[in-house]
């Protein structure tokens, strides 16, 4: 393979993906977004399908997804990316589509949705963004919160008796029989996020075989909503986010 | 307009001769959930679509997943369809903003049912309100149809997915429990008599040699977003100059006008031929697009006729319309039933026989 150079005779060794838009992020400090947005990018450029594939941006901080992503994309009531995508895949089976949701979206107020897109197996991929906490609204919990977490609607930490648990919605939906592919992962260091390019490339493999839904979620942090430094929010990750939400995957074909 | 041109006639419920015109119209997408009185509609899908390759009819979880496939389905270009009643209407509300917003084409019908609450599953006509003036929330209108016969119902099909698609706006067919579940004879158009092509806005995959399509309903700049309001705007002024439908019966000679949609106004014709064996000058002006509202016509018609009797299967919701057309110049007054239950040709008759006696000692004094 010839080493991608520039004109200046400088190899590259790092470059947008043609799938991304060459445009300034609005994206906190270490917020997981962008590398999420990247990896998917990166994805598409590899299995080559940005003109075939089509994305769901959810309400919250990635409502904006479609302004970094430079792919055909519909933009989804709160909760609701999923049966979009589902209604887009449905008249358009040869299409690749994925939803991009956050935990509010898909764990709350779209969990009808989540269950019965995965249930009823629709040959989609599901990317759920859990930073345990309802970033754009400013930080309000959220299902995935963790015990004691404290968040401006449980100012004291979240406690079981009045706020209930944090969902593990994905070994919810790992337990379907609609889908094929579930899995964990993080963006927190950059090896986490090239496990997470290959998985989605994966995941779209899969979708072209239709061999049903595909759901990756990737739990990240939200330094804003969290108060705290980029590097205090990667650190808090690692030990109390992934120890709730062990990466890995939970349901996956023989390769 | 479409009817008995080339089809076939037959005697069907109006659910299921709605079902039919669908798929005869190359409907590509519906999606629903069962509520009665309209739940044959999807069962009559179930059944038929298979003759009808891709053609896509699923049954979802919920009415909110079901107005957001159809969302999906409408933003990826296709001819997209969806039936239900009032509570299930109600759920549909968000998301038939967010289509009004990103302009987004698809077919809705309301087989109405006596409300509010879970109410009763007898038709009525007491979603008018939130059909015409939006339903969900901010500045947007749907186009909505009354249909006052099953041939009519099926007409409407036709006209409404071309209206929502010319327009890139949601349409309602605002039918009832009665017309849903009535048979009558119907002309059925013949299948591929609407054409259809791929809409240059859907979002199909984007080839390299154009930008990105992207279907939304978020404009977080006020600047744009009140630009968005006004290209939606623009678009009802322009619905309301071109599109609006009416039917008017013996108005010429009238002296009362009755004042009805759907249902209701098949009982008025009734009504009127009973009034005018006693001699009473009775016309009936029945709107066939409640949005746009024939506001014009009616308010001609007010320079003609002494006094207006709205007639409605609701607490009197279309009314306000009638009156804010005719603008106080004449008389308006309203009759109707409630919950389910339908106004009888003679309680029609017997208002306008109070109205006339009215009219007439004025005239003496």
């Amino acid at each position: 393979m010839t080493p991608d150079v520039t004109p200046e005779g400088m190899e590259v060794v790092f470059r947008r993906p043609a799938s991304l838009v060459d445009v300034p992020t609005h994206y906190c400090p270490g917020c997981g977004h962008g590398v999420v947005h990247r990896a998917l990018a990166e994805a598409i450029d590899a299995l080559g399908i940005q003109a075939t594939t089509v994305g769901v941006a959810p309400v919250g901080c990635a409502v904006f997804a479609y302004d970094y992503l430079d792919i055909d994309m519909q933009q989804a009531p709160h909760g609701r990316a999923s049966a979009v995508a589902a209604g887009v895949k449905r008249v358009l089976p040869d299409r690749m589509v994925f939803s991009y949701q956050g935990d509010g979206d898909l764990a709350a107020i779209g969990t009808g949705e989540t269950i019965h897109v995965a249930n009823r197996g629709d040959n989609i991929l599901m990317i759920f963004v859990n930073n345990g906490i309802y970033g754009m609204t400013g930080g309000q919990m959220a299902p995935t919160t963790p015990l004691g977490m404290k968040t401006t609607t449980t100012p004291f930490g979240r406690e079981p008796a009045t706020a209930g648990h944090p969902l593990r919605i994905t070994d919810l939906v790992a337990t379907l029989p609609g889908t094929c592919y579930v899995t964990r992962h993080a963006v927190h260091t950059v090896a986490a996020a090239r496990r997470l390019e290959k998985a989605i490339e994966r995941a779209f493999r899969l979708q072209a075989e239709k061999r049903g839904t595909c759901f990756i979620e990737i739990v990240s942090a939200c330094p804003s909503g969290w108060k705290m430094t980029p590097r205090e929010a990667a650190a808090w990750l690692d030990e109390h986010m992934l120890a709730h939400y062990p990466l890995g995957d939970l349901k996956a074909p023989p390769p | 307009m479409t009817s008995g041109t080339g089809g076939d006639i037959r005697l069907m419920k109006g659910n299921e001769a709605l079902a039919e015109a669908a798929l005869r119209a190359g409907m590509q997408a519906y999606f629903g959930y069962p509520i009665t009185p309209q739940s044959e509609v999807l069962e009559y899908l179930a059944l038929h679509a298979p003759q009808h390759p891709g053609t896509v009819v699923l049954q979802a979880e919920s009415e909110i997943a079901a107005i957001n496939m159809v969302f999906g389905a409408a933003g990826a270009g296709a001819r997209a369809m969806i039936t239900s009643s009032g509570p299930g209407i109600s759920l549909m509300q968000e998301g038939l903003s967010y289509m009004a917003c990103a302009q987004l084409p698809a077919l809705v019908v309301n087989v109405q049912r006596g409300g509010p609450g879970l109410g009763t599953i007898q038709p009525s006509q007491g979603d008018y309100q939130q059909a015409v003036k939006g339903g969900g929330h901010g500045d947007y209108r749907l186009i909505v149809l009354a249909p006052a016969s099953v041939q009519e119902l099926v007409d409407h099909v036709f006209l409404g997915f071309q209206l929502a698609e010319r327009y890139r706006n949601p349409a309602m067919i605002l039918a009832d429990g009665a017309l849903g579940q009535m048979m009558e004879k119907v002309a059925l158009p013949p299948i591929g008599s609407l054409a259809h092509s791929t809409p240059p806005w859907a979002t199909t995959g984007k080839p390299k040699d154009r930008p990105r399509n992207v279907v939304l309903s978020v404009y977080i700049q006020s600047e744009r977003m009140e630009r968005q309001n006004l290209v939606l705007q623009e678009k009802y002024r322009a619905l309301r100059e071109t599109e609006v439908r009416c039917e008017q019966l013996g108005m010429e000679e009238a002296d009362i006008a009755l004042v009805a949609f759907g249902l209701s106004a098949r009982i008025c014709q009734k009504a009127m031929d009973l009034a005018r064996e006693k001699g009473i000058r009775v016309g009936l002006f029945r709107p066939i697009t409640l949005y746009p509202f024939p506001t014009a016509a009616l308010a001609r018609a007010a320079s003609t006729v002494q006094a207006f009797l709205t007639v409605e299967m609701n607490a009197g919701q279309m009314v306000e319309d009638v009156r804010l057309a005719v603008e106080g110049r004449r008389p308006v007054e309203f009759t109707g039933r409630m919950g389910g239950m339908i106004p009888s040709p003679d309680e029609v008759l017997a208002k306008i026989e109070e109205m006339a006696a009215r009219l007439r000692s004025r005239a003496r004094s």
